[in-house]
């Protein structure tokens, strides 16, 4: 890394939601980290980044992604995963333990934290399983994993909700005695079970079986009532309702140590784009309705929701090509997702572009109780230069075929969009140029 | 090779589309009636019985009408064919446009399986029901049914009862009464009417209270398997509250007909009774169903030069 030329990034737009700035300026980066910040830093001697009408802002953090290693390589693995996190603008993301073995104990966690930091891509933070083998009986060693040197801090049996809530308390007390924080993937299976798409008009109309918005609210309500009494730190995934948001809402306002997230393709599509019974519309919670996205989009502005993150979960082309209640949950996110959110959220004037950064960055890093220089900190002199850079104002379209990733299934393929990653930077390298940026792919 | 028609769903047709096959179901019926009953049309012609689920009466009523119409026909059933060994519909699709086939007609037990079907073939798909999606030849056959016991449908009324929420025959059935320009009423417990019903259908819970005003009773088969997903306690008390017998035909119009899609199960949804009275218009539905599948194939198909007719 010594031998790096200093990079002189000229004349950018740096925002930074850590700190709450915006403003016009040069940025050096030497030695894999922000050596100056101001106006006019000389260029002689240096590789220069014409940054001029770009923004740079902190590297994104994505809390919640799939990436299928252990047991599904050849639907993503650690490599083509973090690959694709860069591309996205991802400096670092939080993998979830559905995998096969699922990742529930201290021994895996670490071989997988060794590999990915050998990968020297994005960096990775692993969620823990809540419970042995993601069976939801008895606990995993979550202490264990916490004390590895993956330092597992936040917990999840994601894909499936924790049924018995005499388990998910001892797990949300458990956790609490070393600052831990559990991942509710909220769904009650009694009410879910055999869903396809939200339950309603749409459900009705493709004589396909429904997910009520009840399945999450029900889990929502126990998880917010167990948090309550715990005084644990509960994280609620992916929420898709109106009804959700409003008990988050509530909740927060009496001082709940509760957060939240929402992901890019319950914010901008509801279940009215399902068409033709095309499987890459199959998501779990289910596109809800025009009203649903609305709340959420909502629930950004007003803070109910703390984080954006993906869902990212690749599945295999054969998986997905196929008739609609076979196909799998789930769609890739991490390359599509800043591109969609600004021209849909920024772009029309519905949320500021400062929000949206601190939904990408600071928010989800406060969910995970990650610090500098773990990550996050904001763009000072001597932070680790993980940084993106922005491109808006000109049209590009969404092109799944050059996706990093192994997962094709993206909603947003083809679709007009007025943002893009030109650059990510990765301890001071340029680890992403976008096409027409001095390169394709992760150089 | 050029695209042709296709029905999916009734919502596929327009309204001189839905006229025009009930003219024509109604010259085939009476081509039935001849001691030979085969004609020529669509002869040199390959239509392809591709199912997925079985159904004896739904597939021998599409062999039947293809057969009287001189097409080659080919049955592929999930138990005799590769679909065992996991094969997708994808290939299958494939494979049968390799084969150069004219039409597939598709039963499948999930929802939407025609249209993926449509995607990946060139040729004529004909939707014979996908799981709780739609069955159009259906909807076709009992309107048929209907004007020729009715005459004049405006206005009529229609209460589909029983399983409406998993029904394919009341979706695509509600539709089709309604592009006729009858009321049509859903009668269920509300354990198994859909959380979303379109406007146009008035909803009720009490057969009892909906029968008098009934000019047809569209009785729908009860599963099993319903009762252990708690949609009700047992058949005995759906049959009690539900169950169309001789005391419910009673308090109904003298002239009301009597429906069901088959098969039946007596003495659950239906008694015995009834389903052999004079109201009931059961086999003649089935009748209905080849003449009815013959306009349907017949007006995809072409008959000839020209190819399909409908939209």
């Amino acid at each position: 890394m010594a031998s790096l030329p200093d990079l002189l990034i000229r004349g950018a737009r740096v925002v930074d939601p850590f700190r709450g700035t915006d403003e016009g300026m040069d940025l050096l980066v030497s030695r894999g980290r922000v050596a100056e910040l101001g106006k006019g830093i000389p260029a002689e001697g240096r590789e220069v980044i014409d940054a001029e009408g770009m923004i740079v802002a902190p590297g994104f953090l994505d809390i919640h992604v799939h990436l299928r290693e252990p047991g599904r390589e050849d639907e993503e693995t650690l490599e083509s995963g973090l690959a694709a996190a860069l591309r996205g603008g991802f400096t670092a993301v939080c993998c979830m333990p559905n995998t096969d073995p699922p990742l529930d104990n201290a021994a895996l966690v670490e071989e997988m934290a060794l590999k990915a930091a050998k990968l020297g891509l994005a960096d990775l933070f692993i969620v823990g399983c809540v419970t042995r083998g993601r069976q939801g009986r008895e606990l995993a060693e979550m202490g264990l994993m916490h004390l590895s040197r993956a330092r597992v801090r936040a917990f999840s049996d994601d894909g499936d909700g924790i049924e018995d809530a005499g388990l998910m308390r001892r797990a949300l007390e458990y956790v609490s005695g070393f600052g831990g924080v559990i991942v509710s993937h909220p769904e009650d299976r009694g009410l879910s079970r055999g869903g396809q798409v939200n339950e309603g008009e749409v459900s009705f109309a493709l004589g396909l079986r429904g997910i009520p918005a009840l399945a999450e609210e029900v889990m929502v309500a126990r998880d917010l009532l167990l948090a309550g009494e715990t005084g644990a730190r509960l994280h609620l995934a992916h929420l898709s309702t109106a009804r959700s948001l409003h008990m988050v809402r509530e909740a927060k306002s009496r001082g709940l140590r509760v957060t939240a997230e929402a992901t890019p393709h319950h914010l901008v599509l509801s279940e009215r784009d399902i068409r033709d019974y095309d499987t890459v519309y199959k998501v779990n919670p289910p596109l809800r309705t025009p009203e649903d996205v609305r709340e959420l989009r909502q629930a950004l502005t007003d803070g109910t929701v703390d984080a954006i993150a993906t869902d990212h979960a690749p599945h295999a082309p054969e998986e997905k090509e196929r008739e609609f209640e076979y196909a799998p949950f789930g769609v890739v996110g991490m390359e599509s997702a800043f591109p969609v959110l600004y021209t849909e959220l920024v772009e029309r004037g519905e949320l500021p572009l400062m929000r949206l950064l601190d939904l990408l960055t600071r928010g989800p890093a406060e969910v995970m109780g990650l610090q500098a220089p773990e990550y996050g900190g904001g763009i000072e002199v001597g932070c680790r230069a993980d940084l993106v850079l922005l491109e808006t104002g000109r049209e590009w379209v969404m092109d799944a075929g050059a996706f990093a990733s192994k997962g094709r299934n993206c909603p947003f393929h083809g679709r007009k969009v007025k943002g893009r990653v030109a650059f990510t930077l990765k301890n001071g390298r340029v680890a992403f140029a976008a096409a027409g940026r001095g390169g394709e792919g992760v150089g | 090779m050029a695209v042709k028609g296709h029905l999916l769903d009734v919502d596929d047709l327009r309204r001189e589309d839905l006229e025009r096959i009930l003219e024509t179901a109604r010259s085939f019926s009476e081509v039935l009636r001849r001691p030979i009953k085969k004609v020529p049309s669509l002869r040199g012609k390959t239509v392809v019985n591709l199912f997925y689920e079985p159904s004896t009466r739904t597939r021998l009523s599409f062999e039947v009408a293809a057969k009287r119409l001189s097409a080659d026909v080919l049955n592929f059933t999930a138990s005799a064919s590769s679909v065992e060994k996991g094969e997708s519909l994808k290939d299958t699709a494939l494979t049968l446009r390799a084969m150069g086939v004219d039409a597939v007609i598709i039963r499948h037990p999930v929802a939407g399986a025609p249209c993926l079907l449509r995607r990946w073939l060139d040729v004529t798909v004909i939707n014979a029901g996908d799981g709780m999606h739609a069955h159009p030849t259906q909807a076709l056959l009992d309107l048929f049914t209907m004007r020729e016991r009715l005459g004049d449908m405006e206005g009529a009324t229609i209460a589909y009862v029983g399983d409406i929420l998993h029904s394919r025959v009341a979706r695509s059935g509600m539709k089709a009464c309604r592009a006729a320009g009858m009321r049509v009423v859903a009668v269920a417990p509300p354990t198994l009417m859909p959380p979303a019903v379109p406007d146009y259908v008035e909803v009720s819970h009490s057969f009892d209270a909906v029968i008098p005003r009934c000019d047809v009773i569209y009785m729908l088969r009860i599963q099993k398997e319903r009762q252990q997903e708690a949609r009700f306690p047992s058949l005995e008390e759906y049959a009690r509250l539900y169950q169309l017998d001789k005391e419910r035909l009673r308090k109904a119009k003298p002239g009301v007909v009597v429906m069901h899609p088959g098969p039946m199960n007596r003495g659950v949804e239906i008694s015995s009774e009834v389903a052999d009275a004079p109201h009931a218009a059961i086999t003649a539905q089935v009748s209905a169903g080849v003449a009815v599948r013959m306009a349907v194939l017949f007006l995809l198909l072409g008959g000839g030069e020209g190819g399909g007719v409908l939209a």
